[in-house]
């Protein structure tokens, strides 16, 4: 089958002409598309806004880190049935410490909700991580203003705190917030350290920018019982060595905590997969359900196309029994009304994009989103695709039209 | 030599649970460079004859060899091919595509052909030219006369050299002097050894060709050869 460019050039023209004769119908059809592929490539740009932000905020937390806890965070077992677990003590991770050989740095954790008030600037609810020096190590903290409390601090259990950069901002505002005093519950803690912004917001409390750090000793002093559990945060050297870090954690553990050979383990060892897995299972669902709902509102638009073009065959059944009675081929016939249905879309998608793009910017204020290379192909495509696929059928009626009765037709 | 060979071409209609015969059992036989007028009353199955000789119907049965080439099996795609290279059509009510210049008009079936741009041109202009509107090339159907659409067609008709020129009542929808003019552009055409083949129910517009084909219900009534056509603009109305 030959083909010849100017055959095409030819229903290309048509086309525009076509599109320029209807003005106020092309436009309209257009709205559609434009209004499909729009909110198409928004929710696009939005999905991959939340997967970076998730992204962001979960390497803060420190990549190959494990945490042995009571509790699973994800998991079918009985809630009860942990509950009754014993609690991990101070004790239990000391001895952990000594045993574990693997890991580059464990610190045990203790969490607390609390008031933090400094001058008349104060947080209901923040979040106190009671942890030792070692934690630093377990994270990628970088510090704006001063440094993690020592060992000496962790040991001597001193009031002393380092704060998230929210909570520094909030309090302090302008001024600088090293070696001053905050009242946490109304206990004067001295602020010997403030984090560079580090998480994201999707992690709510747990962003480490929306909390406190201050020795674990002065948790335990101050806001809870002696025989509430800790969380002992274990880092592996790197990614390849997660696995066998795990295997010695569960072991060292076992041994700590007196088990038996037969007995069941009486801790969980928790890992930020289980909180991918989590993300993943609750976000993909919502994602899928995003794009089908946005695809249906270009599904519409198709619709539109389609109808569109079925009244442009007719309008134009004279014009086509001409061009098939002087020598046009089906191909070239399908061909001209796929083109004006395609270029509809095109034309309806690059304004479509060009909207999501300028929408993008606004969300961009409360979500880190930005129009990606691949959400432009994707929408591009997609325009097309719907153009070509709306413009189908009309196009065949056009194309299997009898020359004849085209001809007569008035 | 024949152009056109049709053998006892039938066409039937189903009309509800009837069955119609517009054609039944034409053959007919057409050489190069011969002006014949296809008359009839309407109903006499003229307008289906012509659908069958311009390709743009095909026989229940028979055979039509059109230039040497057996089209009576033809695909849509084919006789599409053959419409465009073998017949050149003037209608009745021009059928210009009204958006588009006379140029682009008559550059059409170039297209459809296949010809680059600036074989095209030349072609199309030479067409237009040949029937006197060269300086209208850039002028929109509604921006012309009657007569001067209906130029437009023939140049339309002619610039791809086609086998027969398949005119269908040509000058119904002129005044009697545009259509003598155009009468005149298809003697002249004839002359230049063109095959005409004229589609008319007007005694006095068939008493222009050489050979006069009557049709009624569906069968060739006669066929005969004028023996002093008229040649137009020497006689008097």
């Amino acid at each position: 089958m030959r083909f010849h460019f100017f055959e095409w050039k030819e229903g290309l023209l048509i086309s525009l002409a076509a599109i320029r004769a209807n003005k106020a119908r092309s436009l309209l059809t257009m709205l559609g598309i434009v209004i499909g592929i729009c909110s198409v490539a928004l929710m696009a740009t939005a999905i991959n806004g939340i997967d970076k932000a998730f992204v962001e905020g979960i390497s803060s937390l420190g990549a190959d880190n494990l945490n042995i806890d009571k509790y699973a965070w994800f998991s079918n077992e009985d809630f009860f049935l942990m509950r009754n677990r014993k609690s991990i003590t101070i004790e239990q991770f000391e001895r952990f410490q000594k045993l574990a050989k693997l890991p580059v740095a464990v610190a045990p954790t203790i969490l607390s909700v609390h008031k933090v008030l400094y001058g008349d600037n104060y947080i209901e609810g923040t979040l106190m991580t009671g942890t030792t020096d070692g934690y630093v190590r377990t994270t990628n903290f970088n510090f704006s203003r001063g440094r993690f409390f020592s060992a000496l601090e962790s040991s001597g259990a001193r009031n002393v705190a380092v704060l998230g950069s929210e909570v520094a901002s909030h309090l302090f505002e302008r001024q600088d917030p090293l070696s001053q005093e905050v009242k946490i519950d109304g206990i004067p803690f001295r602020v010997v350290g403030v984090l560079e912004k580090q998480g994201s917001n999707l992690l709510g409390n747990f962003n480490p920018d929306n909390q406190v750090y201050m020795p674990i000793g002065a948790v335990f002093k101050y806001f809870r019982r002696a025989r509430d559990t800790v969380t002992i945060v274990v880092r592996a050297r790197n990614t390849q060595m997660l696995a066998a870090t795990r295997e010695e954690a569960i072991g060292m553990m076992r041994r700590v905590r007196g088990l038996l050979y037969n007995e069941k383990d009486d801790f969980s060892i928790n890992e930020q997969e289980g909180l991918t897995a989590n993300y993943n299972q609750v976000v993909g669902v919502i994602k899928l359900v995003g794009l089908f709902i946005t695809g249906l509102s270009l599904l519409v638009g198709a619709i539109g196309i389609m109808n569109i073009m079925f009244v442009s065959v007719k309008e134009r059944t004279k014009e086509i029994g001409i061009r098939k009675a002087i020598g046009a081929k089906k191909r070239t016939i399908m061909g001209q009304f796929l083109t004006e249905a395609a270029l509809i879309c095109l034309i309806g998608g690059l304004v479509g994009l060009l909207l999501a793009v300028a929408l993008s910017m606004v969300i961009n204020k409360f979500l880190p989103t930005s129009v990606q290379m691949n959400t432009v192909l994707l929408a591009i495509s997609i325009s097309l695709f719907t153009g070509i696929i709306s413009g189908l059928a009309p196009a065949w009626t056009a194309a299997k039209m009898n020359p004849v009765e085209a001809l007569r037709y008035e | 030599m024949n152009i056109i060979n049709l053998e006892n071409i039938t066409k039937v209609y189903q009309v509800g649970s009837e069955e119609v015969h517009a054609l039944d059992g034409v053959s007919l036989k057409i050489d190069r460079n011969e002006y014949v007028a296809i008359m009839g009353p309407s109903g006499s199955g003229k307008s289906t004859l012509m659908n069958i000789l311009g390709c743009l119907d095909t026989p229940t049965d028979g055979k039509y060899d059109l230039n040497k080439t057996d089209v009576s099996g033809m695909s849509d795609n084919e006789l599409a091919e053959v419409r465009n290279r073998e017949i050149g059509f003037v209608f009745q009510t021009f059928n210009l595509l009204p958006r588009a210049t006379s140029f682009h008009n008559v550059e059409l079936p170039l297209i459809y052909a296949g010809i680059g741009s600036a074989r095209r041109r030349e072609l199309a202009e030479k067409a237009l030219a040949s029937v006197g509107l060269k300086e209208r090339m850039l002028h929109k159907p509604n921006e012309l006369s009657g007569g001067q659409r209906q130029r437009v067609a023939v140049a339309r008709a002619l610039v791809i050299g086609p086998s027969i020129i398949l005119a269908d009542e040509p000058t119904g929808n002129l005044d009697s002097k545009t259509g003598e003019d155009i009468m005149a552009l298809f003697h002249e055409i004839y002359k230049q050894g063109n095959t005409i083949i004229l589609v008319t129910h007007e005694e006095y517009i068939a008493n222009h060709a050489k050979r006069i084909i009557r049709l009624l219900d569906g069968k060739i009534a006669s066929d005969e050869r004028v023996a002093e056509h008229m040649v137009p603009g020497r006689q008097e109305k």
